[in-house]
C-alpha cells in the first residue's frame, strides 16, 4: 500500500472510531452534568471542600469561583517548582528559575501547556505528577464546566444561575476525565510507554558508549495530556519520544484521545438544549473545517514543497521513521485544531505550508473541534456572531436557539473575537521590536518571523505548540508569553459566563416566520465562512510576511 | 465559615479543592497506576531494556549511536539517522533540529566568528559520507559535488556561490550569464537574492531518513529502504552471506499496524543485536 493511501485509511478509522464513541459519550456526559445525584467519592470531596452543592450559582460567583480556583492553583504550581529540590522524588532537579516556574505555572493552569523549558533536564517526578499533570486534568474540567454553564444559559428560561462551578468541576475530573485516564494509560503502557518512578538508568551502548535511560510516570501524564488537550509533555520532543508514543498505533490512539472529547461535546450540548439537531450541526460545522485541514496539511506534507525536503527526498527533518510523514501530518493538524499543542514531529521544520496549517488551525480559534470544553464554548460564539450577520443581511431581529442576541449578548460575543487578535498581533509586534528579541529566533527570513507569530498565536489561544527554534527561556519570551496565556484563557471565559448569565435570565421567544433555523446545511456553510473570514481578515497580512512569503519565493 | 467574606470563603474553597484534587489526581492516580501498570505490563513500564552478555545495553525503543569513540561509523553495525539529540541519540536532551524547510544558507567560519551549517548543507553532507561510506553515490538535488547546499546569492552583475567557501571551485561556472565566485568568509551576502539550484541529479540511493534527524533525537528506527542500503556493508565487514543480513533486516522490521497505521520501520537496536549474537 502507498503512504498516501495508508495515511488516508488512517484518518478514515479515526473518523469511524469518532462516530462509534460521541453517541454514548456525549450521552454520558449529559447525565454527568445534569443529573442531580452525587456519588460516593464526590460526597466525599465536598465535604473537604466545604462547600454547598445545592447552591446554584449566578454567571458571576461562577467566574469568581473559576478565578479563585485558578489563582490558588498558579501558586501551587509555582511553589513547588521552587521546592522540588526539598520534596520526594525530585531525582536531583534543582529548583525552577522564577521565570520559568511562573510562565510553567500559567501554562499549565489556562491548558496552555507551553513549555518554555525540557522536562527530562528540569522537572522532578513530583512535579511532574502532582503539580503538571493535576493541572492537564483540572483545566480541562474548567473548560468543560465553563462551557456546560454557557449551555445551560441557551437551555434556561428567566433563570439567575449557570450551575454550580464546584460541582461542575468536580464531576468532570472524576466522572469524566480520572476513568478513561486510568484505562487509557494501561492501553499506552501495552503499547511501550513507561511507568515508574525510577531516575535516570545508565548503561553502556553497544559500541561502548553511555547513555542515560530516564524514567519517570510517563504514561499516566500522557493520556491526560491528550484527553484534555493540554499537551505538555514529559519530555522535550514531547510526543514524538519513544517513551511518549512508543509505537505506531500508540500514535493513533493518542490522536484519537486528543478528538474524543471536543468531538463528543456537541451531542452533550445538542441533549442539554433538548434540540440533538442543533447539537449536530455544531459538529457538522467543526467537522468540515477539522477534515479540510487535515487533508490539506497531509497534502502540503506529502507532497514536500520546499528546498530541503526537496533535497531530502521528503519532509522528514523532524518526524519520526515510524509514523512517517502522514501521520505525522494529521497529528499536527489534530494538536492544532483542538488547545492540545503535543507534538509527535517538529513543526518547525514542516514545509511553508504545512507549517502555517498549523497556524491558520489555532488562529481560527481552536474551535474545530477545539478544546475540552473550550472548543465547544468557541463554536458557539461563531454561531451567536453567525446569527447576528446573517440577522444583519435579512433585516431581522437575531436569535438562537429562542434566545435573542440582542445588543448585549453581540457586544459580549464580539469581545471575545477579539481578544486573541490583539494579543497576538501586539505580542508579535512587540516582540518583532527589539533586536534582542529578535535575536532569539533560530531561523532567518520570512520563517524567523513565523516563528513569533507561531509563539503568541499558540500562547494566547493556549495551544502550546511552538516553532520551537525560538528561544524562549528568557525573562522577556516567558513574562510576555505567560500574559497572552492568562489574559487569552480568563478574559474569553470571563465574556462567555457573563453571556451564559445574560442568557438564562431571559424568557425564550416563539420560533416565528422570521427564525432562521440553524439546524440546516445553510446555517452550516454560514458558520463556516464567518469563522474563516473573519481569521482571514485578522492574519492575512501577518501570514503573507510569514509562511506565505517563505513558501511562494 | 459562613461569616467570612464571600471572596475570602472563594479562596478557601479553591485551596481546599486543590489540596483534595492534588492528592487525588497527582498521587493516588499515578501511584496506582504505576502499580498495576507494573504488574501488568513490567518490561514496557520500566523501560523496555535490552540486554546482552548479561548487561543492560539500551531499550528496545530508544535509539543509539553506533559510533566509535572519535565518532566514526562502526561499521560492523546498523546505523542509526542523524539525532539532535545533545551529541547524538541523548535521553536526557531530547529534540529535533528544528532548522526550517527554507534553511539553506551558511554561515561560513571566519576568523573570530563561528560558523553555522544550514539544514541544506546538513543534509548534503550526511549523503555524501553516507555514499562513501556504502559505495554508492551520495549526490542528491539542491547539492553541489563537494557536499554542501547548491545555493547562489546573485546581485546585480555577479552571483556568488555562498556555502561554498574560497578557493572551493564553484558548482556552476556562470548563472544566466554572470560569473559565479567562491565565498569568502565573512563577507555580507544577505542583500543578494536566494536561488537554490535543484540540479540534474535523477538517482538518489541514500534515502530520505538517513540524512534527516527526527524529531525526538531518539529515534529507533531507520527504513527499510536505509536498511538496504547498508546490508551489502554489513554483511562484507562480518562476513555474512547477504542474504542472512538480508533475512535479519525481515525479522527486525515492523509493519504497518493493521495494515494502514505508521510506516514500515527497522529496529537498529534489535538488528545489529541479532548480528551479535552467535
Amino acid at each position: 500500500m502507498s503512504t498516501t493511501s495508508a495515511g488516508m485509511i488512517f484518518i478514515v478509522s479515526l473518523i469511524a472510531a469518532l462516530v462509534l464513541v460521541h453517541r454514548p459519550l456525549g450521552d454520558y456526559m449529559y447525565r454527568v452534568y445534569s443529573t442531580a445525584r452525587h456519588n460516593a467519592v464526590e460526597r466525599v470531596v465536598y465535604r473537604l471542600l466545604g462547600v454547598r452543592t445545592d447552591a446554584e450559582q449566578s454567571w458571576g460567583v461562577y467566574a469568581r469561583g473559576v478565578l479563585a480556583f485558578s489563582v490558588i492553583s498558579v501558586l501551587v504550581v509555582y511553589g513547588i517548582q521552587r521546592l522540588q529540590d526539598k520534596l520526594p522524588l525530585s531525582v536531583g532537579m534543582e529548583p525552577v528559575t522564577d521565570h520559568i516556574a511562573w510562565n510553567t505555572a500559567i501554562s499549565f493552569v489556562t491548558n496552555t501547556n507551553w513549555q518554555a523549558y525540557s522536562g527530562e533536564s528540569t522537572m522532578g517526578h513530583l512535579t511532574q505528577m502532582a503539580a503538571l499533570a493535576v493541572q492537564n486534568f483540572v483545566s480541562a474540567a474548567v473548560g468543560m464546566a465553563v462551557a456546560v454553564a454557557l449551555v445551560r444559559g441557551f437551555a434556561r428560561r428567566r433563570s439567575g444561575t449557570v450551575g454550580n462551578f464546584w460541582v461542575d468541576l468536580v464531576r468532570g475530573t472524576v466522572r469524566i476525565l480520572l476513568p478513561i485516564s486510568f484505562a487509557g494509560a494501561l492501553v499506552l503502557v501495552a503499547g511501550g510507554l513507561i511507568q515508574n518512578f525510577s531516575g535516570v538508568h545508565e548503561i553502556t551502548t553497544l559500541t561502548g558508549g553511555g547513555q542515560a535511560i530516564t524514567g519517570g510516570p510517563v504514561a499516566s501524564q500522557e493520556v491526560i495530556k491528550e484527553l484534555g488537550t493540554n499537551g505538555g509533555g514529559f519530555y522535550n520532543a514531547n510526543s514524538a519520544h519513544p517513551f511518549e508514543n512508543a509505537a505506531t498505533w500508540t500514535n493513533w490512539f493518542e490522536i484519537f484521545l486528543i478528538l474524543l472529547i471536543p468531538f463528543a461535546l456537541p451531542r452533550t450540548f445538542g441533549r442539554m438544549v433538548g434540540q440533538l439537531r442543533q447539537g449536530y450541526a455544531i459538529l457538522a460545522v467543526m467537522g468540515v473545517i477539522a477534515l479540510t485541514s487535515v487533508l490539506l496539511t497531509n497534502v502540503f506534507e506529502l507532497s514536500g514543497g520546499a528546498t530541503v525536503p526537496q533535497a531530502a527526498g521528503a519532509a522528514m527533518e523532524g518526524k519520526e521513521v515510524r509514523f512517517g510523514v502522514s501521520n505525522s501530518a494529521t497529528f499536527a493538524a489534530a494538536t492544532t485544531l483542538t488547545s492540545t499543542g503535543a507534538v509527535n514531529s517538529f513543526h518547525d521544520s514542516y514545509t511553508p505550508f504545512g507549517g502555517m496549517m498549523t497556524l491558520v488551525n489555532m488562529m481560527l480559534g481552536e474551535v474545530a473541534p477545539g478544546g475540552v470544553g473550550s472548543g465547544l464554548y468557541g463554536m458557539l460564539i461563531l454561531a451567536v456572531i453567525t446569527v447576528f450577520v446573517a440577522g444583519l443581511m435579512v433585516g431581522r431581529t437575531p436569535e438562537y436557539l429562542g434566545k435573542r442576541i440582542g445588543a448585549r449578548e453581540i457586544k459580549l460575543a464580539s469581545l471575545y473575537f477579539l481578544v486573541t487578535p490583539v494579543l497576538v498581533l501586539a505580542g508579535t509586534a512587540f516582540a518583532m521590536g527589539s533586536p534582542e528579541r529578535r535575536a532569539s529566533m533560530l531561523n532567518g527570513g520570512p520563517h524567523g518571523l513565523s516563528e513569533i507569530l507561531y509563539a503568541f498565536t499558540s500562547a494566547s489561544n493556549n495551544n502550546g505548540s511552538a516553532f520551537a527554534g525560538l528561544t524562549v527561556n528568557t525573562p522577556w519570551y516567558d513574562v510576555a508569553l505567560g500574559l497572552c496565556m492568562a489574559f487569552g484563557r480568563f478574559l474569553p471565559i470571563i465574556l462567555v459566563l457573563a453571556l451564559a448569565g445574560s442568557l438564562a435570565a431571559q424568557s425564550p421567544v416563539p420560533e416565528g416566520a422570521g427564525t432562521l433555523p440553524t439546524h440546516r446545511p445553510l446555517f452550516i456553510g454560514m458558520v463556516v465562512g464567518v469563522t474563516v473570514i473573519l481569521v482571514a481578515l485578522t492574519f492575512l497580512p501577518a501570514l503573507a510576511l510569514g509562511p506565505l512569503a517563505e513558501g511562494l519565493s | 465559615m459562613e461569616r467570612l467574606p464571600s471572596w475570602l470563603r472563594q479562596h478557601l474553597a479553591a485551596l481546599r479543592a486543590v489540596a483534595v484534587l492534588t492528592v487525588l489526581l497527582g498521587l493516588a492516580y499515578p501511584l496506582v497506576t504505576t502499580g498495576v501498570a507494573q504488574v501488568l505490563f513490567n518490561e514496557h513500564a520500566n523501560g523496555s531494556i535490552v540486554q546482552a552478555g548479561g548487561k543492560d545495553v539500551g531499550s528496545a525503543l530508544i535509539g543509539q549511536s553506533f559510533t566509535d569513540a572519535d565518532g566514526n561509523p562502526v561499521r560492523t553495525y546498523f546505523q542509526s539517522r542523524p539525532s539532535a539529540a545533545g551529541d547524538g541519540y541523548d535521553p536526557t536532551s531530547s529534540g529535533a533540529s528544528n532548522l526550517g524547510p527554507e534553511d539553506v544558507v551558511d554561515v561560513l567560519a571566519a576568523p573570530g566568528t563561528e560558523g553555522k551549517e544550514s539544514l541544506l548543507t546538513r543534509v548534503c553532507a550526511r549523503s555524501k559520507a553516507i555514499g562513501e561510506l556504502e559505495g554508492v553515490s551520495g549526490a542528491r538535488p539542491y547539492c553541489t559535488p563537494d557536499g554542501v547546499g547548491a545555493v547562489l546569492k546573485v546581485f546585480p552583475g555577479r552571483a556568488v556561490s555562498v556555502n561554498q567557501a574560497c578557493p572551493a571551485v564553484p558548482f556552476v561556472a556562470a548563472y544566466q550569464g554572470l560569473p559565479v565566485e567562491c565565498a569568502r568568509p565573512g563577507e555580507d551576502y544577505a542583500a543578494g537574492r536566494t536561488v537554490p539550484v535543484r540540479g540534474d541529479v535523477r538517482a538518489v540511493p541514500v534515502p530520505a531518513d538517513a540524512v534527516t534527524a527526527s524529531g525526538s533525537g531518539l529515534d529507533p528506527h531507520i527504513s527499510v529502504a536505509y536498511a538496504e542500503l547498508q546490508a551489502p556493508r554489513v554483511a562484507r565487514e562480518r562476513g555474512l552471506p547477504p542474504d542472512r543480513v538480508r533475512e535479519l533486516i525481515g525479522a527486525h522490521t515492523t509493519g504497518r499496524a493493521l495494515g494502514f497505521i505508521g510506516e514500515p520501520a527497522v529496529n537498529v537496536l534489535d538488528l545489529n543485536l541479532a548480528l551479535d549474537r552467535p
